[in-house]
């Protein structure tokens, strides 16, 4: 056919599914890429410790036998989230940065962020990647100023159970044990007003 | 006098669909060929070629649309900015003829995305044997599906909650009929990918993709290319009154990128960069929202068509429900918002978007839109954004005689 080779190299990129009758758009860029960009092992923190950390500070592994699901997710008693502040504006990043995205500054220090929230946005995925389960509910939190990307757990995946405002806070649940018997932790948030009809 | 003034001297889009003979040099070839025909030039008229091609940002379109029309030596430029590929390629052009390097310059966009589904994401990789920690932020399994979503619907999706969480007034229904609205417009457009009416029951009744986002209310994958020749003003002053009456000037033509707002690591911002290229193009061009005689906006979803009304300054602050439910939008009403269908109904072939709206505003200045020509028009706004984020804002005005 005389492809130029190039076009056949390019086309592998494709990422098609075979369904013709899903004309669902979206980019081929994941949608956590954007705003992270690579920057490879960098020192961070001049007088305030590591934000970046190593391998043995990251995350909270309180337990040998658990794991969180990301090292910005710490257990114990208290289970919480951490954020990279930067010292200067206290713009806050989950990931590491070599200066803070928003004023250029280049100390962070590791703070704790609030587990109570509410529901700024939210969407039920009825559609996903294949091998990712749905419905499930993605949401945008506000946690006392800092805007936290999760699902909302431990409610219905429906329009009825979930609203924009709804009070929320932070909860864990079990992804399962691995060969070694380690188990990983994730996060979600979860209603408060059906957490306290619980009690 | 000539002055530092560009304008489109030719410009085409090819019809949106499957095109299961044709591959991107094809239609990116197509495309070109036509843009050149429309402004009565040559590929050798040409001082600068910028291309894109989304899904082979790498693969070198450009180069391989001058094998396929004429290699003629000039610079090419391949260029990849998201969903604003085709509008980074417009940009370019303008850029080279307004810096004097050429007085004439091609843009071309073109994708192939027919039986595409979900673009992000991939597959979900099955969990490891053992928890390992990978990538950026540890992650011991993979993170789509279990903190949010990383599907552009549902991305989009929050993103239109968003503002209905800020200002009120938002539900499922209205989404869909904005929708209702773009399906209804692309009855009339025969180089759109879908051309049919929905009902809202129909749009709301479809298969859910990301609540509030049915199928109807996302943008369509499909094939498609568009192209656009440039040309200075002195250049133009030169050539013949036929050419110089069809001419349409580019009296404003930004691109910017987001800036940082507290929220934009976990949810993209695509409403201050917006906001930020619709002032700068407003300034440029020297006219206000009010001026416009039709829109075209970066309906990628039912749910971001709305925020772009606000993010344009086609309403008060706040103000996009209100604006949307005073009819404004439709195309009989003060505002048209979308004539051509939106990506919604004519689709989204990437790259070749951002100079597809390019076209359909063109098309109207020039009084040429036939069955859906805005009576009168003047003065237009193409918008497009690519997550990441790209936003391009071009606003176009009809020749003076």
């Amino acid at each position: 056919m005389g492809h130029h080779p190039a076009l056949g190299q390019g086309s592998r990129t494709l990422l098609i599914e075979e369904d013709e009758e899903l004309r669902l758009r979206a980019r081929p860029i994941r949608a956590t890429s954007f705003t992270w960009i690579t920057t490879g092992n960098v020192k961070y923190g001049h007088g305030h410790g590591s934000a970046n950390g190593t391998s043995d500070e990251r995350g909270g592994d309180q337990l040998s036998d658990q794991i969180t699901l990301v090292d910005y997710l710490e257990l114990g008693d208290d289970p919480h989230l951490v954020a990279n502040e930067c010292c200067a504006c206290g713009a806050k990043f989950f990931d590491r940065r070599n200066a803070c995205a928003s004023c250029g500054k280049t100390e962070f220090q590791r703070v704790r962020v609030a587990g109570d929230g509410e529901v700024r946005a939210f969407t039920i995925v009825s559609y996903a990647a294949p091998g990712v389960p749905v419905p499930f509910v993605a949401a945008l939190v506000d946690c006392d100023g800092t805007s936290v990307r999760a699902n909302l757990i431990n409610v219905e995946a429906d329009p009825e159970h979930v609203s924009l405002g709804m009070k929320v806070r932070l909860a864990t649940y079990s992804l399962g044990e691995d060969s070694n018997g380690t188990e990983a932790i994730g996060f979600g948030f979860e209603p408060q007003e059906a957490h306290d009809n619980g009690k | 006098m000539a002055n530092d003034d560009v304008w489109i001297l030719g410009i085409h889009m090819t019809k949106f669909g499957k095109h299961p003979d044709l591959d991107v040099v094809d239609l990116a070839a197509e495309a070109a060929m036509g843009a050149l025909n429309d402004g009565g030039v040559g590929i050798k008229d040409m001082g600068v070629l910028a291309a894109g091609c989304l899904m082979m940002a790498s693969a070198g379109i450009g180069q391989q649309l001058q094998k396929q029309i004429g290699q003629t030596g000039i610079p090419v430029y391949n260029v990849a900015n998201a969903c604003a590929t085709g509008a980074t390629a417009l940009r370019t052009v303008i850029m080279a003829v307004r810096a004097g390097e050429c007085d004439m310059g091609l843009a071309v966009g073109v994708e192939k995305l027919s039986g595409a589904g979900l673009l992000s994401g991939g597959s979900r990789k099955s969990d490891d044997d053992t928890w390992t920690r990978h990538g950026r932020y540890g992650a011991v399994a993979p993170v789509d599906g279990r903190i949010g979503t990383e599907t552009m619907p549902g991305v989009f999706a929050q993103i239109g909650m968003e503002y209905g969480h800020k200002y009120g007034g938002t539900s499922f229904e209205l989404f869909a009929r904005i929708s209702e609205k773009n399906h209804s417009h692309s009855t009339l457009n025969p180089l759109a990918s879908y051309s049919k009416a929905m009902s809202l029951e129909q749009i709301m009744g479809d298969m859910m993709i990301a609540y509030p986002n049915t199928r109807p209310m996302c943008s369509a994958n499909c094939d498609g290319a568009a192209a656009a020749v440039i040309v200075s003003d002195a250049k133009l002053r030169t050539l013949d009154p036929d050419q110089r009456r069809r001419a349409v000037k580019v009296s404003a033509s930004v691109l910017t990128s987001d800036p940082w707002e507290e929220s934009c690591q976990v949810l993209p911002d695509v409403n201050t960069l917006t906001r930020n290229a619709a002032k700068l193009a407003y300034e440029q061009a020297g006219v206000g929202p009010e001026d416009l005689d039709l829109v075209e906006l970066h309906d990628c979803f039912a749910t971001a068509e709305l925020v772009h009304y606000d993010n344009l300054m086609l309403c008060p602050v706040g103000g996009a429900v209100d604006f949307f439910e005073s009819g404004a939008t439709w195309r009989d009403g003060s505002k048209p918002v979308n004539v051509s269908g939106g990506l919604e109904s004519k689709g989204h072939p990437i790259a070749a978007t951002g100079i597809a709206n390019v076209w359909e505003v063109a098309h109207h200045l020039r009084g040429e839109a036939g069955d859906r020509q805005i009576e009168g028009a003047t003065v237009g706004l193409a918008h497009v954004i690519g997550l990441g984020s790209a936003c391009g804002v071009h606003i176009l005005e009809k020749a003076a005689s």
